[in-house]
């Protein structure tokens, strides 16, 4: 039913879409930032986030112009996968999961922490506040286009 | 049409901050590495460091070196060049940062190449050669020695030298000099104690033009 649905014009979810396309840019300049700038090496984890958050800038400008409700279709999967890498790093970090059974490389281990803000913000913690909010925004949009 | 220049719009505006995030963290850092060199100056050169040039040149380069590192490797030729033009005026002093797998042993090589006065011809056929013996990033020290045949080295003095236990501890010297200095990557250059202000070749020459000139008023 979601891959027949025909895809109506969805104006009033614009705007939604654009916070959307907007949190996924501010993720991957962010990324990009610590990697490239600061000279942090991501580890492994920190790559298959990477792979499921930077396409989406592309993906969600597309469904911008002209606003295109199934957007939605092809860029949760992506958002989804990006939030279980996420949330399996952020237990790793937290050391809820042990190091050993972690697919680390020895060079950089997931569970260090590079950067701690304001005493308690972490890298992984952003990922994952970015993938939920990504995430609850697209569901948003699937929600509020007409049925 | 308005949603258009909402989006382009933010996209410039990203583009921008990130830009600008960039280039005063480059500054900041540029500032602590000049600030840690001028800290910890005798941890820039130390006494067992290769040294090309006179003593009282005008403008030191002191250059954290990667035997197996491929940008060493393209930066040698023009530092070089750089010295030969003004041999009177810059000095060279080499440190070790072998941060790929295997180069230590062939900073060890050098030593002990040094020590038979052969260093720095050993050190250009090494950089010359650099890809037979290090195709994959890491350095392997059984490509070497067909590199090394022509050089009329004592070979088997050579690789008596190499096992001597003062090159262990003077690869770590350098090491946590180089950590002390913050050097993560390699090549990294301090003219007259200071860092270039952003990696590349135009940016070294124009800090050794610059001291150059300095110097010479």
């Amino acid at each position: 039913m979601l891959f027949n649905k025909p895809a109506p014009p969805a104006k009033n979810a614009w705007p939604l879409l654009f916070v959307c396309w907007l949190i996924a840019a501010v993720s991957t300049l962010g990324a990009i930032f610590l990697g490239e700038v600061m000279g942090l090496t991501p580890c492994v984890l920190c790559w298959y986030q990477r792979i499921c958050m930077f396409p989406l800038v592309f993906i969600l400008a597309a469904g911008l112009f002209p606003p295109d409700r199934r957007v939605v279709r092809y860029a949760l999967p992506l958002a989804l996968t990006g939030l279980g890498f996420a949330v399996f790093h952020l237990l790793v970090a937290e050391g809820f999961v042990a190091e050993a059974l972690t697919p680390c490389s020895p060079g950089v281990p997931c569970s260090q922490q590079l950067i701690v803000w304001f005493g308690f913000l972490t890298i992984p913690m952003l990922s994952v506040a970015a993938f939920s909010l990504v995430n609850a925004l697209l569901v948003a949009i699937y929600l509020k286009a007409p049925q | 049409m308005k949603q258009r220049i909402i989006f382009i719009g933010a996209a410039v505006l990203l583009v921008l901050v990130f830009v600008f995030a960039s280039s005063s963290y480059k500054t900041q850092q540029t500032e602590q590495a000049t600030a840690a060199a001028t800290r910890n100056k005798e941890a820039l050169v130390r006494f067992h460091s290769p040294t090309l040039g006179q003593p009282g040149a005008a403008v030191h380069i002191v250059e954290f070196l990667d035997p197996a590192c491929e940008t060493c490797r393209a930066f040698y030729p023009v530092v070089k060049a750089m010295l030969a033009e003004n041999s009177d005026k810059i000095r060279l002093s080499i440190r070790y940062a072998p941060f790929h797998r295997g180069a230590d042993e062939i900073v060890k090589l050098l030593e002990a190449a040094r020590k038979q006065g052969k260093y720095w011809e050993t050190l250009a056929a090494l950089l010359a050669a650099q890809a037979q013996w290090a195709p994959d990033h890491a350095a392997h020290l059984d490509l070497v020695w067909p590199v090394i045949d022509g050089l009329g080295l004592d070979m088997a003095r050579l690789r008596v030298d190499m096992q001597a236990p003062e090159l262990t501890r003077l690869i770590e010297q350098d090491l946590a000099d180089a950590k002390t200095l913050n050097v993560q990557k390699t090549p990294e250059f301090f003219v007259n104690g200071r860092p270039l202000p952003s990696f590349g070749l135009k940016q070294l020459q124009d800090l050794v033009a610059e001291e150059l000139a300095v110097k010479s008023n």
